[in-house]
């Protein structure tokens, strides 16, 4: 049986890691309201950036001159995902319900025979994969080393993305990352960027022109080449705003657990300490009775 | 006037602008463009300079990079990656950074780093012009 000073210590260190969960949980949702607010404040520029390539690109797919980036290389056959997690752990199952639908990916593509790349952004999504897929991830980017999250990063990856897209490394181009329901649920999903045509939603509002057709400066070519590099960063940076909300919000909810697991372990090693030391007691006291008694 | 324009300016991050002004004036890429309540549809690129938002006599002016402009009847929405009040840009910062971007310009080992040098340099040109007038 553990003595007395052992379970003394034990105690003293669940205690302290208590302590440590505790302050994670309530930095975490610190974080979680600010990262909510980045993400809401993001969102009225995906909004109208949606609702104009979703008016640009019903009218341009048709026409042969359509950039590959919006009506894709007219292929399948090369798939890139983007996996996207967060670069720490102790969020409970966050990452790894990520990696978990990235895997699932993986090899649906794989048994229809596609070829599949994998950009690992976040470190934790590189360091689960990287066991079984270590032959396909073609490049890692790591966020620890941005203070924010904000537009210049959302561009790096996609520049990186386009970058290999014009170089012919790939036909199709998906995100996976973690969809933001609420601070308790993060749902991991798969979704496409390039082409941007199946990327665009049927229901985003379109705004109502009263039967007057657009003025296009230069001309709706131009623009849609133009806006499409900046509408996949778009895309990108709400993936990665929501992924660090649902980071945080996972965090606060394991931080959360296991605060009240260690308040439970305390309580428990209390009765035993308590129990233990009454025992030591009473031996004690029979001892000195039966020593008395024996004169 | 009792119209007034709706307008909305917006950057990746954040809603920098939302409400209702007189009119706006927009660096085109084929031209500066002035956007009055009850303008046409029309959309447009927008080159790096500055928009001035005039409302109640009062004008202000914001420095626009890598922008779009989308006007319906709701109103006039503008799409910028970069936007930079003019009152926060300061001509001696912004003269250094052009010469050092051109520095990079001279200075870059390949392709990639020229371009991105000379789109700063393009952009540092558009906000001391912007600043000039």
């Amino acid at each position: 049986m553990a003595s007395l000073k052992d379970l003394k210590n034990r105690i003293s260190s669940v205690r302290s890691t208590q302590k440590i969960t505790k302050a994670m949980q309530m930095v975490a949702a610190a974080k979680l309201r600010r990262a909510q607010e980045a993400a809401e404040s993001a969102r009225p520029y995906a909004e109208r950036m949606a609702a104009v390539m979703a008016n640009l690109s019903t009218a341009m797919a048709g026409t042969p001159g359509a950039s590959p980036l919006l009506v894709g290389t007219g292929q399948s056959e090369t798939y890139l995902l983007v996996v996207m997690t967060a670069d720490r752990g102790l969020c409970g199952g966050f990452n790894t319900n990520i990696v978990k639908k990235a895997r699932e990916r993986i090899n649906a593509l794989q048994s229809e025979g596609k070829t599949v790349k994998v950009i690992c952004v976040g470190k934790k999504g590189a360091d689960q994969l990287k066991r079984q897929y270590a032959s396909l991830i073609v490049e890692r980017i790591e966020l620890s080393g941005e203070k924010t999250i904000n537009g210049a990063t959302a561009a790096r990856i996609g520049d990186k993305i386009r970058h290999m897209f014009e170089h012919d490394e790939f036909d199709v181009c998906e995100l996976v990352s973690a969809e933001f329901v609420s601070v308790i649920s993060q749902k991991p999903r798969a979704k496409v960027l390039i082409p941007a045509i199946d990327a665009i939603d049927e229901g985003v509002e379109r705004p109502d022109l009263a039967g007057a057709v657009y003025e296009a400066e230069p001309d709706e070519e131009t623009i849609l080449n133009t806006l499409l590099p900046r509408y996949a960063n778009t895309v990108i940076l709400s993936a990665l705003l929501e992924n660090v909300a649902g980071e945080m919000g996972a965090k606060m909810a394991a931080m959360d657990n296991a605060t009240r697991n260690a308040g439970e372990l305390i309580d428990k090693l209390n009765l035993v300490y308590n129990r233990t030391r009454q025992a030591q007691i009473t031996t004690e006291l029979t001892e000195i009775i039966s020593g008395a008694e024996a004169l | 006037m009792a119209d007034k324009l709706h307008f909305d300016l917006v950057s990746p991050e954040r809603r920098l602008f939302a409400g209702d002004v007189d009119q706006v004036a927009v660096p085109g890429e084929e031209g500066d463009f002035g956007v009055l309540p009850n303008h046409a549809p029309f959309m447009s690129i927008i080159r790096p300079g500055a928009i001035a938002v005039m409302n109640d006599g009062a004008v202000e002016r914001t420095f626009i990079h890598g922008g779009f402009a989308e006007v319906t009847p709701a109103g006039l929405t503008i799409l910028a990656e970069e936007a930079i009040p003019m009152a926060e840009l300061d001509a001696g910062e912004v003269a250094q950074a052009l010469s050092d971007a051109r520095e990079d310009v001279a200075t870059a080992k390949d392709e990639e780093e020229r371009e991105q040098a000379e789109a700063l340099v393009v952009k540092y040109e558009a906000m001391q012009a912007a600043l000039a007038n």
